[in-house]
């Protein structure tokens, strides 16, 4: 019993770039429902935090572009981005080497997964450790699922490699936190900025907190492309913690806000053995 | 293959400070480093961020484009509906246009 604590969330840059942009009233409990999370993170007493992130071209490019990699190294820094843009000072954040090999290997018994022993946090881990590690005091193992550069994992591999994310912590002793971050139904960066399913999107999270296989898998990108934007491809990473959790979800703060592209998401799931 | 280049040049662009140095100092060397075609390197050369977007860049990487060249977000938005208003639909990528062109669903 290693893996002690799972949850999703948003990551979508204005959350943090553009707060000034939103209405209060849709901005500060969302901000409040981040704060929850990270007292419960807190709670479960984890001595390091996996990340399960779709990053957007940091790293990883089409020059050389793995479906799944995870990080290896004692330290990583972040944001890449220019930090008045994200509204994140840039800091250097802790990693664990050892730790992350550990894991590494037992993933790769079922998934081929690149390792990383460099990586620059984008706003798809910065903005969620912001809210839930202030402080940067918790070790980060970040893991990136491709939902950026098509041609992308099918789904199924993506709840393959949550399975084996599942077996990973499940082999060190480390008490450890996995928390996957993307959007739902979304249209970033593009003149639809703000569009939101809001829908599709609860249609998601229901399958979500369910934790139903066979629903989550049923999607298609052709399918969530029009129904849902570019931006949906990164449910990637919700699948992947259902795999890894297998537990009932618990939906805590959904609301779309436009100015922020996404409708801003924080949910927890049970460990299930 | 050289919409690959096009956003190639906006991936180092955005990550490396001495290429945006070297974007302010002397572009038109920077960009003989990629394999353009005459449309793509005249829309870097004028910074045109809406024919950007419509050959077809990945919005992840144009919007850290836009926002070197000093664009705020509304005005990078903008720029993104008014090279669809003047070049036609975007072309390649999975970041098309799908709203009206006065459709402000953000309120920008």
């Amino acid at each position: 019993m290693s893996l002690v604590f799972a949850a999703i969330c948003s990551h979508a840059p204005g959350i943090t770039g553009r707060a000034n942009m939103a209405e209060p009233a849709l901005r500060d409990p969302l901000y409040a429902a981040y704060g929850r999370l990270r007292e419960q993170l807190r709670a479960a007493q984890p001595q390091a935090l996996v990340v399960v992130a779709a990053e957007h071209f940091a790293n990883f490019f089409m020059n050389n572009m793995p479906s799944f990699a995870i990080g290896m190294a004692d330290h990583y820094s972040g944001p890449i981005e220019d930090p008045a843009w994200l509204g994140i000072p840039r800091r250097e954040v802790p990693g664990d080497a050892r730790l992350s090999q550990q894991l590494i290997r037992e993933v790769m018994q079922s998934v081929d997964v690149a390792f990383a022993e460099e990586w620059r946090f984008d706003h798809g881990i910065m903005v969620p450790l912001h809210f839930l590690t202030p402080d940067y005091d918790l070790p980060v193992v970040p893991v990136n699922i491709n939902c950026q550069g098509p041609p992308l994992a099918p789904l199924h591999r993506a709840w393959a490699f949550g399975e084996a994310l599942r077996r990973a912590t499940d082999s060190v002793p480390e008490r450890l936190a996995l928390i996957g971050t993307g959007g739902i139904s979304h249209w970033p960066a593009t003149p639809d900025s703000g569009k939101i399913n809001e829908a599709w999107d609860r249609e998601v999270l229901d399958r979500w907190v369910r934790n139903d296989k066979a629903a989550l898998l049923a999607y298609s990108d052709l399918d969530i492309y029009r129904e849902a934007g570019q931006g949906g491809f990164e449910i990637r990473t919700f699948i992947s913690v259902a795999a890894a959790a297998r537990g009932a979800g618990h939906l805590q703060h959904y609301a779309p806000i436009p100015i922020f592209a996404v409708g801003c998401t924080i949910a927890t799931m049970d460990i299930a053995p | 293959m050289s919409l690959y280049q096009l956003q190639k040049f906006l991936y180092e662009l955005n990550r490396e400070p001495a290429l945006q140095e070297q974007h302010r100092a002397d572009l038109p060397r920077l960009l003989d480093r990629y394999q353009l075609t005459a449309e793509e390197r005249r829309a870097l050369e004028t910074r045109d961020v809406g024919l950007v977007y419509v050959l077809g860049a990945n919005g992840q990487l144009l919007m850290h484009y836009a926002a070197f060249l000093g664009m705020s977000w509304p005005a990078y938005i903008q720029a993104m509906r008014e090279g669809v208003a003047r070049h036609g639909p975007v072309r390649a990528g999975v970041y098309a246009m799908t709203t009206h062109m006065d459709e402000k669903v953000a309120g920008v």
